[in-house]
Parts: structure tokens; C-alpha cells; sequence
């Protein structure tokens, strides 16, 4: 059963920073936040009341990067681009990418009493310059590109909805799931020559992506952490630096990275 | 009281903080939002047992304890007949982890200043370093547990800072993952498989009692959590 957010009182109670949601965490729920039982609702002190609408508008952030990724694996997947050997892969990063669509609509919808957004009208051309559905190895550029925006998006999201540990839990488990996503087609465009990046971002190197992609890397160089300076610290190089720490994009940094790809 | 603990205004008053500030000037520059004023827990803990402490210092130093394992274990690694004997890929992979772990670790310690735990003591007689099995096993459920820690303690921070930070890092930690899983079975989906990633999407969260029920059997220093929110 859903909290009831029409109630103020529940809507309180749901939103309160040191709730009781732990149950979120119960592994293999169908619909986690759905099968929240009121009567959890009534034993959460009262607390703090945070922006519905302010969440509601960060998740549908959320689900308009979710709708990309998933229809471009999932035009991929129907126009064979792939190499048959790595479908497997895309399957599943495609299956994770619904999985997040569904559930951010369902969060949205049915629980914050928001209106998903539809999904848009994609160009996965860019006007033209690329052809990642006949082009293999333009495909796996664009999607290491997409899902390393994906962890820059999420992480600079983490803050705006950290007033609801329910939703916070939700976006940073989404969050590692696209650092799986990323670490994965890095390696395997480097295994097949393409390039020579790794599982991790060094420095703000974009590789062999094109020129366009610089904006998903900008800031990836960064070595200083709450004030510490890690390479003077450690006397590691500044590239490992730069790697053991992934850097966010804000809202409009990411808007500005996907609307290349939106249908005008 | 948890917030109190992260105020500069709190550190400068600290006779001991402002030493460390003075000490660490040179590559600690500007540090005051992420240092964490003193707590006494450690005084009354006994003796060979530490105190994670409470609030986001306590959160700080549970991270500090996983990142101490994950680097004691990858310099271990990087000393075994595994890795001398390793693919070049390997090398390079089981390199860069040392060398982020340790980055990781040497941070949270500057970071939590004079709060921080001392080093843990661990205890890896379960790992053969000279088996290329044995090494990505144990390096999967480092990694593994680690962004499952990350990822159940991020509700507890109060410091948004913190949670940036905490958000850069396991992320980091889920690339390794993904790379280690790879490795063990190469080109099939389970760098990120059903069995840490549910049908919604979602990655495995544990709680603190969870991570380090599951960390004990590689550390010999006993951690006091009790102080941990929940």
C-alpha cells in the first residue's frame, strides 16, 4: 500500500529525514516504495516536510535520462548493431534503463502524486553526425558517453533529495548501478582497440570519443576533495587522483549534454 | 549535536584541532568544512577495540574502516605471485585499485583529523595471494560490499558535503566492481548481476551491522558501531 500523499499528515511522516524507511532496502521487492505498509507511516516521528514538487522535478530529471538510455539500447539491440558475442551485455544494461523507467514512473506517479513526463523524441543521430545504429563502434562511443552522464547526473542530484531517505537510498542505487554500466562499456571499447580508457575516468581525458563529448568530462580532473589536496597528500600522480573520485554535473550541465539528442 | 560536530566555529575553539590545521597546512589547505571537531569516545573504549563514534564522524569512520581494508588488501595483492605473474590488463586494473584505495583512506584520515580511528589490524589468511582465483574473489566482495556500505549509509549523513563526497567515491568503487566481475567471468552480464541488482534497477544497500558482520572475518581489530545512527 502506498502512503497516502494526499494526507499532510502522511506526506510529513514520508518525507521526514530520520524515518523509518529501512524496509526499502529489503532486497528483491517488486515495487519497493509501493509496499511501504501504513502502519510503518504511523510510527515515524514527525519531522521535517520536504518540496514535493522539488523531488517530483528531480526524479522526472531523472526519468528523462532513463527514457534516453533505454530507448537507444533498445533501438540498438533492434537494429543488430551489436556484435553478437556482447549482446548479453546490452541486454541487460537496456533491462536495467526500463527497470529505472518504470520504477522513477511509479515513484513519480504513484507515490509522489506527480505526473511523469513523457517520454521525448530522440536523435540519437545528433542531426546527422553520428550513425550509432549501423556503426558499431559509434555506438559503443555514445553509450559509454550516455551512461558516464548518467553517474555525473545522479550525483549531483544527491543532495536535492536528501531530505527523503527513501529517495535518496532509491537515486544512489540507481547511481552505482550506471557506475556499473560505465565501468563496463569503457573496458570493452578499449578491448576492442578503440580506445585505451579504462573502467574509471582519467583526469578529464575523453579519449577516442568525439570532440562533442568533452562537456561529459569536464571537471573530471579534479584532485581537490573538501579542501584536501589528495595528490599533495598522498603523493600519488594526479590521474589516479582524478580516478579514485567521480566528479557530478549539475541539472543544467547535463540538460545542455542531452539535448543534443533531442528531436527539435 | 551531530551538526555541531562538522562547524568550523567548533574546530577553532579545539586546542588539539588547531594544531592538526597547523600541521596539516601544507596539504590540508582549507580543509575546515570536512574536519570533525574531537569526541572522547575513544578514551573509554577497551583496549584494542575501537570506536567508530556517532553522527557523520562516525559515518566518516566507518568509511575510513572499509577504505583501510580495501588498500591493506590490494597492497597485499600487489605483493603475491598473482599479480607478478598477471596479465597486463590485471596489473594495471589491480594497480590503479590499490592506488585509489589507498587515496580513499589517506583522505578520510585527513579529513577526520584527530577523530580519526587508529589503523585496524587485518587479518587476510583466507585469501591465497597466489591464486588468481582467490584474489579476484575476495577483491569482488571488497568492492561489491563496499558500494553496498556507501550506498546504506548515504541516508544517514547529515552533511550534504559529505554526501558529495561519499557520492564520488562509491561510484568509483562500483567501476571497480563491475571491472573485477568481469575478469572472473568475462563478457556476460554480470558486472552487474541479478544477484546484487534487483528487478527494479536498484543496487544492494546493507546496513551497518551487515558490513561489518561481513567485514569481520578479515579484520582482527573489534569495532564498537553502537553510536552509528539508525
Amino acid at each position: 500500500m502506498c502512503p497516502d500523499t494526499n494526507s499532510a499528515e502522511d506526506k510529513d511522516r514520508f518525507y521526514s529525514r530520520r524515518d523509518a524507511f529501512r524496509q526499502f532496502g529489503d532486497f528483491g521487492k517488486k515495487i519497493a516504495l509501493a509496499a511501504v505498509p501504513l502502519s510503518v507511516l504511523s510510527s515515524i516521528p514527525h519531522i521535517a516536510k520536504a518540496d514535493t514538487a522539488s523531488l517530483i522535478g528531480v526524479l522526472n530529471f531523472a526519468l528523462t535520462l532513463e527514457h534516453l538510455e533505454y530507448r537507444y539500447y533498445e533501438m540498438a539491440l533492434t537494429s543488430n548493431v551489436i556484435a553478437s558475442a556482447d549482446r548479453v551485455i546490452f541486454q541487460k544494461i537496456r533491462d536495467h534503463e526500463l527497470a529505472h523507467v518504470k520504477f522513477l514512473q511509479e515513484v513519480i506517479g504513484n507515490v509522489l502524486k506527480g505526473t511523469p513526463v513523457a517520454e521525448p523524441k530522440f536523435d540519437f543521430t545528433a542531426k546527422g553526425n553520428f550513425q550509432p545504429f549501423s556503426d558499431y563502434p559509434t555506438f559503443l562511443a555514445l553509450a559509454q558517453a550516455f551512461e558516464d552522464t548518467g553517474v555525473r547526473a545522479y550525483k549531483g542530484q544527491a543532495a536535492n533529495v536528501k531530505e527523503s531517505d527513501v529517495v535518496l537510498t532509491a537515486a544512489l542505487s540507481i547511481h552505482s548501478v550506471e557506475a556499473r554500466h560505465a565501468s563496463m562499456v569503457r573496458r570493452l571499447r578499449t578491448k576492442k582497440g578503440l580506445d585505451t580508457v579504462k573502467g574509471w575516468i582519467t583526469n578529464a581525458s575523453i579519449g577516442t570519443l568525439p570532440a562533442a563529448t568533452t562537456p561529459i568530462y569536464a571537471g573530471e580532473e579534479n584532485i581537490m576533495q573538501g579542501g584536501v589536496n589528495v595528490v599533495n597528500l598522498t603523493s600519488l600522480d594526479a590521474g589516479a587522483v582524478s580516478e579514485a573520485w567521480d566528479e557530478p554535473l549539475n541539472a543544467n550541465q547535463v540538460l545542455g549534454i542531452a539535448s543534443l539528442f533531442l528531436a527539435s | 549535536m551531530e551538526n555541531e560536530l562538522i562547524k568550523p566555529q567548533g574546530l577553532v575553539k579545539n586546542a588539539n584541532r588547531r594544531q592538526f590545521l597547523r600541521v596539516g597546512t601544507m596539504t590540508v589547505a582549507g580543509a575546515g568544512l570536512l574536519l570533525i571537531g574531537c569526541n572522547d569516545d575513544k578514551d573509554i573504549m577497551p583496549e584494542g577495540m575501537v570506536s567508530l563514534g556517532s553522527g557523520d564522524t562516525g559515518i566518516l569512520n566507518y568509511a575510513y574502516a572499509l577504505e583501510q581494508l580495501e588498500a591493506a588488501f590490494y597492497a597485499e595483492v600487489l605483493r603475491g605471485s598473482y599479480f607478478t605473474n598477471a596479465s597486463a590488463e590485471e596489473k594495471t586494473i589491480m594497480g590503479d585499485l590499490e592506488k585509489h584505495e589507498r587515496a580513499h583512506r589517506e583522505f578520510f584520515k585527513a579529513a577526520l583529523g584527530t577523530s580519526a580511528i587508529g589503523p585496524l589490524e587485518f587479518n587476510f589468511t583466507a585469501i591465497d595471494f597466489n591464486s588468481r582465483t582467490s584474489v579476484l574473489g575476495a577483491a569482488k566482495t571488497f568492492e561489491d560490499l563496499g558500494v553496498a556500505a556507501y550506498n546504506g549509509a548515504g541516508q544517514h549523513l547529515e552533511s550534504a558535503d559529505l554526501l558529495l563526497i561519499a557520492g564520488k567515491i562509491v561510484s568509483v568503487e562500483a567501476r571497480h566492481a563491475a571491472a573485477i566481475r568481469d575478469l572472473i567471468n568475462p563478457g556476460t552480464a554480470d558486472f552487474a548481476g541479478n544477484d546484487i541488482i534487483d528487478a527494479n534497477g536498484l543496487e544492494r544497500t546493507l546496513n551497518f551491522t551487515q558490513v561489518l558482520t561481513a567485514a569481520s572475518a578479515f579484520v582482527r581489530t573489534k569495532i564498537d558501531f553502537s553510536k552509528l545512527p539508525s
